[in-house]
């Protein structure tokens, strides 16, 4: 809601400037979008009186002007403008002059007749359109005929004034008025403020023979209207046209103008029917019926149903409750009985509306966050003395009343050691009760009790921790000390889950990976590829787009989205981890249950090359060299073991292996299938993805102390031919299986099946390590345990030792 | 010619030869000529046997005088040889240090993690746990628990993602207030806690929105928790992510989960407080939101709000590393682009 600080001052004596009021307001009461003055960046804008015009000779439309500006010769103008005229007082940019958006006005020739200046239209001083009288929207604006060439015209037009724009929250709905910004003031500045109180002067008959309300005062608590009859309708006058477009309403006419006006002015949203076109003297306030229809003010036509509240008469609805006027019996030219509607829809049923038929109105805003039940009669007589003083009108003798609901008001108890306690504070009761009554609020004190009786245009005060919001903000949080809570000590400390998760991102880290966070939310698609187990999808029922509408049952492919992002953007080496969740789902449940993954990729190459360093794209041992180190990392206390898997549909057959901890499958790693890579617009990638929950669930092992033999190692490399399916795995396996005491390690050093080697085999190399700890090792014993070993792998695996 | 002139002569030859030596090949060769076992001095030794006995131990003195003489000669020019040798080597072995080292493969924690990370460090040596809550969380936690019933306006500030009338992607990682006040056992002393995590919000990506981003919840219940304690701890929070220059100030603000609620702002960035355009010329930048948990919330969790209450706020990373770094797209922390995710990387 825009707030002009003009009308704040005509109520309350201040001393600040607008954008030291707008830091108050923001510091205290609500947010402050902005505040701005119209006139702030224009220059040598003037009240022109057009003294003559005449046509073009080489143009249809423009006109040569004479324009009074108030110097001693009149200016010459071309306007090509359709509604210019002479006589008129009109905005005259003059020649040097700065106009709306820094635009600059010079002397010009317009089809070769000189032009000093610009008849100016409101748009081209900075009005919105929205707001600009509809008779002026395709034309110049012309102003009073008592204006006086020469003078400045922003305070013709209201532009001088600042426009204070309040963010306002859900539960301070008060502040859309100016009425309830005028009483925060009063309490932040303590300052005493006087409210306008309406004089209606009631000239007509009895409304009760003219008009009969039937409400559903569940639907409406307060419905109330007066009937005004004589009304000439007419433009506003200029001082109400201006408080309009400074608060962003377009002036209409005067009926209109009044019940945004007032709207503005009071917070009680007002409907002006046109009296006589409503079928019959009965007007109901009800649910509206499946089937019928209601086309709005804005000419939107609207399905109604039973959820739906409506004002009809005898016949069909004839506005929306609360949201918006019918057509067809809005405010016309000819119209000359207007029924005034001032009521109070329930706050639920409005937003509800509002959001089923897409209208969110200033009146729908203000009904949502609830509209004082006790100062409805106040906002309608308002409107009802205004429409006498501005159409003429004459008042019909009383109110008809649909329904008259008003809460009694909320009593609260507040104790002073309470608000101390939670403020952390240390006042003194009167000051706290100086507060509330500033408020508006009643306080009755006994000792350091108060019983606090909070207004019902107040509708969010209603337990003592509201009324400490009130005393802390008008007292200034500023002024709050600033302390750290004390009490019994806690521990700080990491689970040892969490601990875990840190330690797996160090881990990687350390082992060349960048940390991504990647969407949770994907594509069906995506959403079930790369399938650790079997899960139903969780869809969102109304996600915003395809590609974030699934759950995600993998952390790969998001990190594959990352890479096609990169590649498309020619980042050729990219190596990324990313831990998160996925979520997996039962038939028959709503909820998945969460479980966090780990996953890596990797495309290009790891190291970078160098001068020095050839790049070496990533290869399978690459990323598995990365997983073994991280699992080392994370000590598992099983054997990990890698088994062949050529059966996942997004992985390359023959370069894919399960993780497995003790045979139980804990993830995979490899190469990404090239079709699917292809899919993601990708070169080769190399990715793992391990179920975390399962690491961090497993049992670990502890960091112990392992004597260094004082002893020499002795070392036996051993060669052999074996048949192509026999595994590393296997050899390994045998030769610490039967390598005997003294075998420390086996270490794989070379691996060769080129063209020396004949076909179906394959030669692997081994250095064997053996070592004593407590005394030299005899080459005997070496030797012995040796042969014994290349005698098992000759029986056991086919070896052929070279 | 005298056995001593011999050796004297020997002597001398002996030198001369070792100085002419020009490389260790020579110098061992002229060793095993003078000193070896068929060489000029065990020859002479060999003589002394016709000596007479006085004359006998002079001469092998003086011998042993000689071969010493000798040998050291020897040793020192093999180490001149060396030593000239391996200065040789080692000129020949000069390289560039100018240039670039050998790369090493080096991996980065995300931005928004290390913002985590120090927020979970501050607070766990203040006592604080960190939990975690679902991201899938039910209605009943992330809005009617946090004192937003069904048909609250407030629903309307956050769009949310719903799977199922009753089951959501949390908007908030305010639920982890309700899931813990359900669960804390008071007599084992005060609760506090963060909860940092993923949210989720019906919104259209663009510079400033996401659909996904963070959130760290924070929440302290005791039966002495006050508005300036909340202050305090804001303040210490802003301090550690921003450094002592920066102050904190509260405003009046709404949550349905707090009274008083406020909006925490604190000296902005870019213009130190003197007013830029960044800050809207407030000198102040918008933060975070908290406020002293809301009664019905405490009681809603089966909490006693006559006796314990506490504050509560939430922090959002991606608006601090975004401040903070000046990052003027949020979508940068979810695309990944490598460029982006290196360059946070200062450590020192």
């Amino acid at each position: 809601m825009k707030i002009s600080y003009n009308w704040i001052k005509e109520y309350l004596d201040l001393d600040v400037k607008p954008a030291d009021l707008a830091e108050k307001i923001e510091r205290t009461s609500v947010e402050v979008d902005d505040v701005v003055t119209p006139s702030d960046g224009l220059k040598k804008i003037v009240v022109g009186h057009v003294l003559s015009i005449e046509a073009h000779p080489d143009s249809d439309h423009l006109h040569i002007c004479q324009v009074d500006v108030g110097e001693d010769e009149p200016l010459q103008i071309v306007c090509g403008a359709p509604n210019i005229d002479k006589g008129q007082m009109v905005i005259v940019a003059l020649p040097g002059s700065r106009i709306a958006d820094n635009v600059k006005i010079k002397k010009s020739k317009m089809r070769g007749i000189p032009s000093a200046g610009m008849i100016c239209a409101l748009q081209e001083i900075g009005f919105s359109d929205d707001v600009v009288p509809k008779d002026y929207v395709d034309g110049i604006y012309v102003l009073p005929a008592d204006a006086t060439p020469g003078d400045d015209v922003y305070d013709y037009l209201g532009m001088n004034d600042s426009l204070i724009d309040l963010d306002v929250t859900p539960n301070r709905g008060d502040m859309l008025s100016l009425n309830g910004t005028l009483r925060d003031l009063a309490a932040i500045y303590d300052k005493p403020v006087t409210l306008d109180q309406p004089e209606v002067k009631e000239t007509g008959d009895a409304i009760a023979d003219q008009l009969t309300i039937h409400t559903d005062a569940d639907l409406a608590p307060q419905y109330r209207m007066r009937l005004v009859k004589q009304i000439k309708i007419a433009p506003s006058p200029m001082w109400l046209q201006i408080r309009l477009w400074n608060a962003g309403y377009r002036p209409i006419n005067n009926v209109v103008d009044i019940t945004n006006y007032i709207m503005l002015k009071y917070g009680q949203p007002l409907h002006a029917f046109d009296y006589d076109k409503f079928a019959g003297q009965e007007v109901y306030v009800r649910n509206a019926k499946a089937g019928e229809k209601l086309t709005t003010l804005d000419e939107g036509e609207h399905d109604l149903d039973d959820h739906d509240i409506v004002i009809a008469d005898d016949k069909a609805p004839i506005a929306l409750a609360g949201v918006m006027g019918g057509l067809s019996t809005s405010i016309t030219d000819e119209t000359t009985t207007v029924a005034i509607e001032a009521a109070v829809f329930e706050h639920d049923h409005i937003r509800k509306a509002a959001q089923r038929h897409n209208l969110h109105t200033d009146a729908s805003q203000r009904f949502e966050r609830g509209v004082n039940r006790a100062g409805v009669q106040d906002a309608l007589d308002a409107a009802a003395e205004m429409m006498t003083d501005l159409a003429d009108g004459a008042v019909q003798t009383g109110t008809a009343v649909g329904s008259d609901n008003v809460p009694e008001p909320a009593v609260i108890p507040l104790s002073l050691s309470h608000v101390n306690a939670v403020l952390g504070t240390d006042l003194e009761l009167a000051k706290v009760v100086h507060i509330l009554e500033s408020l508006g609020f009643t306080v009755a004190t006994a000792g350091e009790d108060m019983t606090v009786t909070v207004p019902i245009r107040r509708n969010d005060i209603h337990i003592p921790a509201d009324l400490l919001e009130e005393i802390a903000r008008i007292y200034g949080y500023d002024e709050l000390p600033t302390t750290l809570p004390t009490g019994r000590m806690t521990m700080g400390t990491l689970t040892s889950a969490q601990k875990l998760m840190r330690a797996t991102r160090h881990s990687l880290e350390g082992l060349g990976l960048n940390q991504a966070i990647s969407y949770a939310l994907t594509t069906a698609d995506k959403a079930k590829m790369f399938m650790m187990q079997p899960s139903e999808e969780t869809n969102l029922a109304w996600p915003m787009s395809v590609d974030h509408a699934v759950l995600r049952m993998n952390v790969v492919t998001g990190l594959l989205d990352d890479i096609a992002y990169n590649t498309a953007r020619k980042v050729k080496d990219v190596a990324l981890y990313e831990q998160g969740r996925v979520f997996y789902r039962e038939d028959g449940n709503d909820r998945p249950s969460e479980e966090e993954h780990i996953a890596g990729a990797i495309t290009g190459t790891l190291m970078p090359a160098g001068w020095n360093q050839p790049a070496k794209d990533v290869d399978f041992y690459q990323i598995k060299g990365i997983v073994e180190a991280y699992l080392k990392d994370m000590a598992i206390n099983g054997d990990v073991t890698y088994e062949a898997n050529a059966d996942m549909p997004e992985m390359h057959p023959g370069r894919t292996a399960d993780i497995l901890v003790h045979g139980h499958r804990i993830g995979f790693m490899g190469q990404v299938h090239p079709t699917i890579a292809k899919k993601f617009k990708i070169g080769a990638t190399y990715v793992f993805e391990l179920n975390l929950q399962a690491i961090i669930d497993m049992p670990k092992q502890e960091n112990q102390y392992d004597v260094i033999s004082r002893y020499p190692a002795i070392t036996r490399d051993i060669a052999m031919l074996v048949p192509d399916e026999v595994t590393n795995d296997q050899i390994v396996a045998l030769i610490e299986k039967r390598g005997g005491a003294f075998l420390q390690s086996v270490k794989l050093f070379d691996v060769y099946d080129g063209v020396k080697v004949p076909k179906g085999k394959k030669s692997l190399a081994y250095t064997l390590t053996y070592q004593d700890k407590h005394e030299t090792l005899v080459d005997d014993a070496v030797t012995q345990a040796f042969e014994k070993v290349e005698k098992r792998l000759q029986d056991d695996l086919g070896a052929e030792i070279r | 010619m005298s056995l001593k002139d011999k050796l004297d002569e020997l002597h001398q030859r002996g030198l001369a030869e070792i100085k002419k030596s020009t490389d260790l090949k020579d110098v061992n060769q002229v060793r095993v000529s003078l000193l070896g076992k068929k060489g000029p001095i065990t020859e002479v030794l060999r003589g002394m046997r016709d000596l007479d006995a006085e004359e006998r131990p002079k001469v092998g003195a003086f011998a042993n005088e000689i071969r010493d003489d000798l040998t050291a000669a020897l040793t020192k020019r093999r180490e001149e040889l060396e030593n000239a040798v391996l200065n040789a080597r080692l000129a020949n072995e000069k390289i560039d240090v100018t240039l670039p080292g050998t790369p090493v493969a080096k991996g980065e924690p995300h931005v928004i993690q290390q913002i985590i990370d120090q927020i979970e460090d501050l607070f766990l040596g203040m006592g604080y746990q960190v939990l975690s809550g679902p991201e899938v969380e039910e209605d009943k936690y992330n809005f009617e628990m946090m004192n937003l019933p069904k048909n609250h306006p407030a629903r309307d500030m956050q769009d949310t993602f719903y799977i199922t009338k009753e089951i959501l992607m949390r908007t908030q990682t305010s639920p982890m207030q309700a899931r813990t006040l359900e669960k804390h056992d008071f007599s084992q002393g005060p609760l506090k806690m963060i909860s940092p995590g993923v949210v989720y919000r019906r919104d259209t990506d663009d510079p400033t929105h996401s659909h996904q981003f963070h959130q760290v919840e924070g929440l302290v219940i005791d039966k002495h928790i006050t508005m300036a304690d909340l202050k305090g701890t804001l303040q210490v929070l802003a301090h550690e992510l921003f450094g002592d220059k920066f102050d904190v100030r509260l405003r009046p603000s709404y949550f349905p989960f707090t009274e008083p609620s406020v909006e925490a702002d604190i000296t902005c960035f870019n213009c130190g407080g003197k007013g830029c355009n960044v800050c809207k010329n407030t000198g102040w930048i918008e933060v975070l939101g908290a406020g002293m948990v809301h009664p019905n919330v405490l009681k809603m969790a089966g909490v006693d709000p006559d006796v314990y209450g506490g504050f509560a706020f939430g922090v959002g990373p991606d608006r601090f590393a975004m401040l903070k770094y000046g990052v003027d797209d949020i979508r940068n922390f979810y695309l990944n682009d490598v460029r982006f995710l290196t360059q946070f990387t200062k450590k020192g």
